[in-house]
Parts: C-alpha cells; structure tokens; sequence
C-alpha cells in the first residue's frame, strides 16, 4: 500500500501517478514541493511526521491585489520600508512538521529573516526584507509550499484584535499579594490570643504594626486594581435595579477592606486580609478559568471573514485594475478568475460560470449559470475566468445585506439572566436581613460587639464558593465538550443550552453530509465495456460530480481512450475503439430537457443513443432518525431548508412523524421563524451549517454550527459541533442540563459553609484566623467538587 | 531586632522583582501562545545540522 499514497500529502494515488526520486506523489503540486524541501535541505520535514504536507493550489493572478501599497499597508503589522512585519493565518497548519518547515522559512528565501509559528491560532508571523522582495512573493512561496494564507476582508479592515492580558495581570496581582500576605499574617496566627499587655512573643508584638500596615499596603492594589471589576459589575447591576451575584461580592470586598483598616488602625486586631486577598484571588481564578477558549476557532464570523480584499476590474479601455471590493459600484464589470469568490450580485456576461455556493447554503453541487443570467454574491466561480457586471454594491448584495438586520447588533450575553445572578438575588437579601437582624439583637444585648457582628456577617456571608461553582463547573464542562468535538463559544451558552425546548435545522450540509456519496443508476444497463470508458472518462475530471460518481463506480482497469474532451460546463466525450460516449448534462448527451429538475443527475449517451441516467441523492447523516426520534420526545423539531421540495418524500419517512418541513427558506425568513417561536417564549435551537443561516443561529438562543472540518469556516454561531459527532448532540443537550444540577448542588454545599459561618459571625466570635480557614476551604471545596462531578459526566460521554 | 526591618526589605524586594518579572513576561506576549514553544524545542539539534550544510546564516530560536 505504500506505493499507493502520496508521499508528501498521504492521499491515495489512483488518479495519477507521479514517481520521483523513487517516492510516489498524487500530483505534480505535491511532487514540486518535495522537490523544494529536498533541494533546500528541508527534507527532515517527512522525517517529523509522515505525510504531512498539503498540496498546493493553483494560484495565479489570485493574488495581485498584494501589489497595491496601499492594502499592503492595512495588512502588515510593521513596516518601514526596509523590512515589513505580517501576522498570517494559515488554516493548513496542523502538525509539527508544519511548525518546522515555516519556521524555516529562511533557508527557502534569504530574504526572510524570521519567522515565527502560533500554532494553536494557526498564524504565523513573518519578518522579511522589503528589497526586491514583497508581500506577494512571500503568499506565493507560502501558496507555492502548500501553506497559502487566508487573507479576507475582514483582515483588510484591520480591526487588530490586542489581545486582553488584563485578567492576568489582576490574577498576577491578586496572587502576589495574597501570598505576602499570607507569611505577614504567619506572626499573627503563632500568636494567637496573645498581646503585649498579656506577654506572648516580645519582638512578634513588638513589630506587630510593621506587618499590619504591610499588608494593609498589599491589600490596596487588591481592591482597587484586582476587584475593581467586581464594584463596578456591582454599581452596574444596581442602577438596572438588578441584584447581581457582584452585588454581595461587592459588598464582602468593601466591609472586609474597611473592617480591617479600622482594626489595625485602632489596634483592635490583624483585620483580615489574608481573607481578603484569598477571595480576589480565587474569584479571579474562576473567571480565569472560565475564559479560556479556542484560539484557532472564531465565533464571530460575518460574510467579511469570507470575501476577498480586493477585486480585479475592467476599466472603460478594458484594462485589468486592482480594486478593494467595497470600490465596486453599481456598472462597473468585474473580472472573476477560477477558484475566486463573487463579491457582489450582478449579471454575467462572459465565460462558463460553475459556481460553488457551499459557503453560502452547503450545498456542495455546483450551479451553471449562462451569459445573461445572474450571479449572486458568495459563491466561488470554480471554472475558468467570467466576468459580470455588478448590480449592487457590496453591503446591498442579496447574502451581505442579510447583516444589516439588528440581530447582529445585539448581545445574547447581557439579555440573559445566569443562574447564579437569578440566586444572587435571593442570596444578597436573605444576607442583608441576616445581617441586620443579628445587629438588632446585639444594640439591645450588647451594643459594643454590633457593629463587629454586622461586619463580620457580610465578610462570612460574602458568596465566593457560589460565584466559583459555574465558572468552574462550565469551564470544566466547555473543555470535556471540546475533547468530544463539540466547540462552545462561552460558558453561558452551556447554560442557555440546557434551558432549549425547541430545535429547528437546515437541511443541507446540516442533516446532509456534503458529499453526494449516493447514486442510483436509472435506463438500460451499461455493457461492460462502456462502464470502463465511462470510468476512465471521469477519472480525468475535476468537476466534483464527476470525482464522486467516479468513487462509487466499481474498479475497472485503466485503459487509455482514443480521444477525450471536456466541455466546459455541459460534460465530458471520449471514445475507445468503437464506442463514442457522452457524460454530462440532459441537452449534452442529447436527452433533451432533464426529467425532474429537482434532482441531481449525470446523464450517460453512446454512441448517440441515451442509456440512463446516475441520480445523486442527500445522503443523510448516520443516525439522523434517532437523534430525532430521541430529540422530539422531549423538544419540538423542524426542518428549514433553503431547498426546492425533493427531498420530502424521504426525509418524511426518515423523521418522527409531525415534523414540521419548510422548504425554499430565505435567510431573512429563516430568521424571522425563529424571531416569532421566541415570541411564543420557546427557547429555541438552531442547527445549522452555511452562511444563510447566519440571521437564524444569531437570533436564535443557541445556534450550532455543524462543520465537516472545523478549521474550514463556519458562520458566526455559539457553538461549532464536528459533524462527525452529529449523533451525539442530544447527548451533549442532555449534559448541558445536568451540568446545571451540579451547579445546583454546589449552591447547596457553598451555603452549608455560610451557615457554619454565620454561627460565628452571629455569635460575635469571628476570628480571623476562622475566616482565613473557612475561605478557602469553601472555595477549594467548590472547585474539587465540581471537577470531579463534571469529569463524571464527560466519562458517560461518547 | 531591628534587623528584621532589613530581612522584610529584602523579602520584599525579591518578592517584587519576580513580580516585575512576571508583568514582563505577560507584556512580551510569552503566555499568548502556550502550546508552539513545547514543539519547538525539539526541533533545535535539527536545525543545526542543514545550517552547517548550506552555510546560511540562520537565525535560532527566538
């Protein structure tokens, strides 16, 4: 089986078969970059790991646009003439081999003077010389390597993300100063009950102030810089009237820091900021924890992320010009080159379009389209060069204009109300009437100790094993789901997700696998011979009908055809001895007009005379009836689909019985389906796939992404699921609500704590020295027991 | 005893310089990528052998 895969990329060979240097390779691409890795001495990249490269794409003229200064300015990170800094996400990045080959860079091109790989965000950030040398020729080594970059439009509007170090710096902070504090306060816990006026350690008392004030100095930047989030979360919550978990936080903060400067000010005891110190810390530490995500995914794409910067455009003389796409105007012709996607909707007026709209629907056939007819924006013209006249600008373009709508402008996040703010709530009064109650008590007991136990209340009661036990609970649970191929944006969708009642799906790409992997034939049987010929006819083709009927075909031997031609766009001719055949469309094989224009089919002739027909079918997901079946005895489903009516018969004997099917589903109305079930007040699902269903994974609760290869782009969602995972959605459904009771449960244990604590505090007793205790060990308490649930729960998991 | 305010500057000091430290490394962009520098490092004995090779000036690890 060696012989049969490709050296450099691992793909089977049974196309074509290139020996070189005794090694075989599936294309000339693959074979062009061995030869440079073998040339340059970089052939210690097969060695790192086997069949790792990827081939490499026909690029020319596709980069032109990396000529105009002025884009080149908007891409790159750093330039002053001489050298030029650029950040580039490469999506091929996937093995260390990968890592090796672009960090040697150099040893390809001396004018590359370093280069530098982030592999879990798939970039790499290069650092060349600016003479006789640009950004295009380095795109076009990178292409010419199989590492091409993905620059879009999104880049060029240069939003630079920075990345947000805040949060570690707080935690850098809080825990410098928590450990400080902590060997400060070490004199004052060996020297319990203990005071000048008593005896007890001489030099302890002594320098008593020293240390006091010592940690009263690291607890400032504690408050003030660290926690600071949590007043202001607090101040926020209160001006929407709203009592947010941040509210006795908040509180606890400010009485502990208080509280304790009047201790030590007036001599009154060590104050407690160890406890104080320890809190911010473990609370930033959930937060930390629960921030986490996926660098190499995005959840935010919009139709930016997948358009090109620039376009190329005939002017009046007809010349070709560079322009950046959001230039074109209404009139003006613009050229598209193979494998280039269509920025604006317009009429075409030169050339074959095949247009491949798996962006945009995921639907992967490919839609031929003649001179006259029109072209819509996000599809990628896969046949030789067109050229179209635009209709629209760009934002006004049929997908594009789809982002104007408010949805996208709105937050999920603060619509939401959390489970532990919504307890937040309850617990902040019950606090504050504890609070006040005990004080009452003590004015008419005992005047003197009312205030120490008002305080010391609010600082035991304050909540930080509660506002621990989601972060750490769904944090825990976002990582069990991304080892099982579920990528969730956030640990609130974890959270909304378990509240779903209701599901609704697109149908291709989505239920669908985007490989028409089915084909039934149809007509008078093929004679063995004109099975070879029509094997060996297609195995030439590139056209992706052609590739997948070619898969399904059964074996034959590889003959060599007396003649054979591709028509562009209609199908293909060959002939072998005596048999002249035709593949491809009905009016090409001579059918006349096809049967059912709501199938998918290719058409087969010889020798003039029509034989059949192979009818490609959906090929629905494994496991789609059950994961129905299981999903509808506890939630509504529904079908959406952008899609003519000819699946219907099928996916009705497929699906529970009563499922609702909508069919020819435009973007906006999928959208606004969703918009009115919410209205009802259900909690709604939604599985989708391609860039129309953007507008409905935006305004629906959760919006899943389903994708076949999640470095591949998906549209901007909450979640990205890997589709070979499809069957187990439910699954991930099911423990997203049990992830809930975990946290339920740890609501219940944090507030045992707070009653052991209470007692003190109510009974005027507090030490510090228990706060120090009983802090942390609620907080540790939390974590440990809701990693060890959670990690329960991702074991049943398959 | 006073010595103690001495042995609590030193402390302190240690304590900052590692928490300067700290700070630096996060500005420096050393915690942004965590996972690369793990690959990384096992490639150094071989990038040396093809520089010896081709006489290129090649710039090391970063």
């Amino acid at each position: 089986m060696q012989a049969d895969t490709c050296f450099h990329c691992g793909d089977p060979c049974d196309r074509q078969l290139i020996t070189f240097d005794e090694k075989s390779f599936c294309c000339t691409g693959c074979k062009t970059v061995y030869e440079i890795f073998s040339t340059n001495d970089l052939s210690h990249y097969y060695e790192l790991q086997e069949a790792a490269g990827s081939t490499p794409k026909a690029i020319e003229g596709k980069y032109d646009f990396l000529d105009n200064e002025e884009i080149i300015a908007k891409l790159t990170e750093f330039n002053d003439g001489n050298i030029q800094i650029i950040n580039l996400y490469i999506p091929t990045i996937h093995c260390s081999s990968c890592i090796w080959i672009l960090e040697n860079l150099n040893k390809l091109n001396k004018y590359v003077t370093n280069s530098q790989v982030d592999f879990p965000k798939k970039t790499i950030r290069v650092t060349y010389k600016n003479e006789d040398f640009s950004l295009k020729n380095l795109v076009l080594l990178l292409a010419k390597i199989g590492y091409e970059p993905y620059i879009s439009l999104e880049d060029f509007e240069g939003k630079k993300k920075v990345s947000d170090r805040s949060l570690i710096y707080k935690l850098g902070v809080a825990g410098f100063a928590f450990g400080n504090v902590m060997f400060l306060s070490f004199p004052d816990y060996f020297d319990l009950g203990s005071s000048a006026a008593s005896g007890g350690e001489y030099w302890l008392n002594k320098y008593q102030d020293v240390f006091r004030w010592m940690m009263f100095i690291f607890s400032l930047p504690v408050v003030f810089y660290a926690g600071w989030d949590y007043f202001v979360s607090a101040y926020k919550g209160l001006r929407a009237k709203l009592l947010n978990i941040d509210v006795p936080i908040a509180l606890g903060i400010l009485v502990l820091f208080l509280r304790s400067t009047y201790d030590i000010a007036f001599n009154l005891g060590s104050g407690f900021f160890d406890s104080l110190t320890g809190l911010v810390f473990f609370l930033l530490l959930g937060k930390f924890f629960q921030q986490r995500t996926y660098s190499f995914l995005s959840f935010e794409r919009d139709y930016k992320s997948y358009f090109p910067i620039a376009i190329t455009r005939l002017n009046l003389k007809g010349k070709e010009e560079t322009v950046p796409v959001q230039e074109i105007q209404k009139g003006d012709r613009i050229l598209i080159r193979n494998e280039e996607m269509i920025p604006v909707d317009g009429t075409l007026v030169y050339g074959n379009a095949q247009i491949d709209y798996s962006f945009v629907s995921g639907e992967s056939e490919l839609v031929a389209k003649e001179i006259g007819e029109q072209v819509f924006a996000g599809g990628k013209q896969l046949n030789g060069v067109i050229e179209m006249i635009a209709l629209k600008s760009v934002s006004q373009s049929y997908l594009t204009q789809l982002w104007g709508n408010a949805v996208f402008k709105t937050d999920k996040v603060t619509a939401f109300q959390n489970l532990t703010d919504s307890i937040g709530k309850r617990f902040t009064i019950a606090v504050l009437s504890i609070a006040f109650i005990a004080t009452a008590f003590w004015l008419y007991y005992d005047p003197s100790k009312a205030m120490n136990v008002f305080t010391a209340v609010l600082i035991i009661a304050c909540p930080c094993a509660i506002a621990l036990a989601s972060p750490f609970t769904l944090g825990n649970m976002l990582r069990i789901f991304g080892k099982k191929k579920f990528y969730i944006k956030d640990t609130q969708t974890i959270e909304r997700l378990s509240k779903i009642d209701t599901a609704i799906f697109d149908k291709t790409g989505t239920i669908t696998t985007s490989q028409k992997s089915t084909a039934h034939y149809e007509g008078m049987p093929l004679s063995p011979e004109e099975e070879s010929i029509l094997k060996n006819t297609i195995r030439a083709s590139n056209h992706p009908l052609s590739r997948s009927l070619y898969d399904l075909l059964k074996e034959q031997n590889i003959i060599t055809l007396d003649e054979y031609e591709e028509h562009v766009g209609k199908g293909l001719e060959s002939s072998k001895d005596d048999i002249n055949m035709k593949i491809g469309s009905a009016n090409f094989v001579g059918k006349g007009s096809s049967e059912n224009l709501l199938d998918t089919s290719i058409y087969i002739s010889s020798n003039d005379a029509y034989k059949g027909r192979y009818v490609f079918q959906n090929q629905y997901r494994d496991g789609l009836s059950t994961v129905f079946k299981n999903m509808s005895e506890s939630m509504n489903l529904a079908i959406l689909s952008g899609d003519n009516e000819g699946e219907k018969e099928r996916l009705e004997a497929l699906l529970p019985k009563m499922t609702p099917l909508y069919f020819n589903q435009k973007p906006e109305t999928k959208l606004d389906f969703i918009k009115s079930l919410q209205e009802q007040g259900k909690k709604v699902l939604m599985v989708g796939d391609g860039l129309n269903d953007a507008g409905a994974l935006a305004q629906s609760n959760v919006g899943i992404a389903i994708s076949e290869n999640i470095n591949v782009f998906s549209p901007a969602c909450d979640a990205i699921l890997d589709a070979s995972k499809f069957q187990q959605l439910y699954s991930y459904i099911l423990a997203s609500k049990k992830a809930m009771r975990i946290i339920k449960m740890s609501f219940v244990l944090s507030l045992l704590y707070n009653c052991v604590g209470l007692y003190f505090a109510i009974t005027g007793q507090l030490e510090p020295v228990i706060a120090a205790i009983l802090m942390p060990l609620s907080s540790i308490s939390i974590v440990i027991f809701t990693t060890l649930m959670t990690n329960l729960i991702g074991r049943k998991l398959s | 005893m006073s010595v103690i305010y001495i042995l609590l500057a030193i402390s302190l000091v240690v304590a900052i310089i590692f928490f300067v430290a700290f700070i630096v490394s996060v500005r420096q962009g050393q915690y942004d990528d965590a996972y690369t520098p793990s690959v990384r490092m096992l490639f150094e004995d071989e990038l040396v052998k093809p520089m010896k090779e081709t006489g290129n000036v090649v710039k090391s690890e970063e």
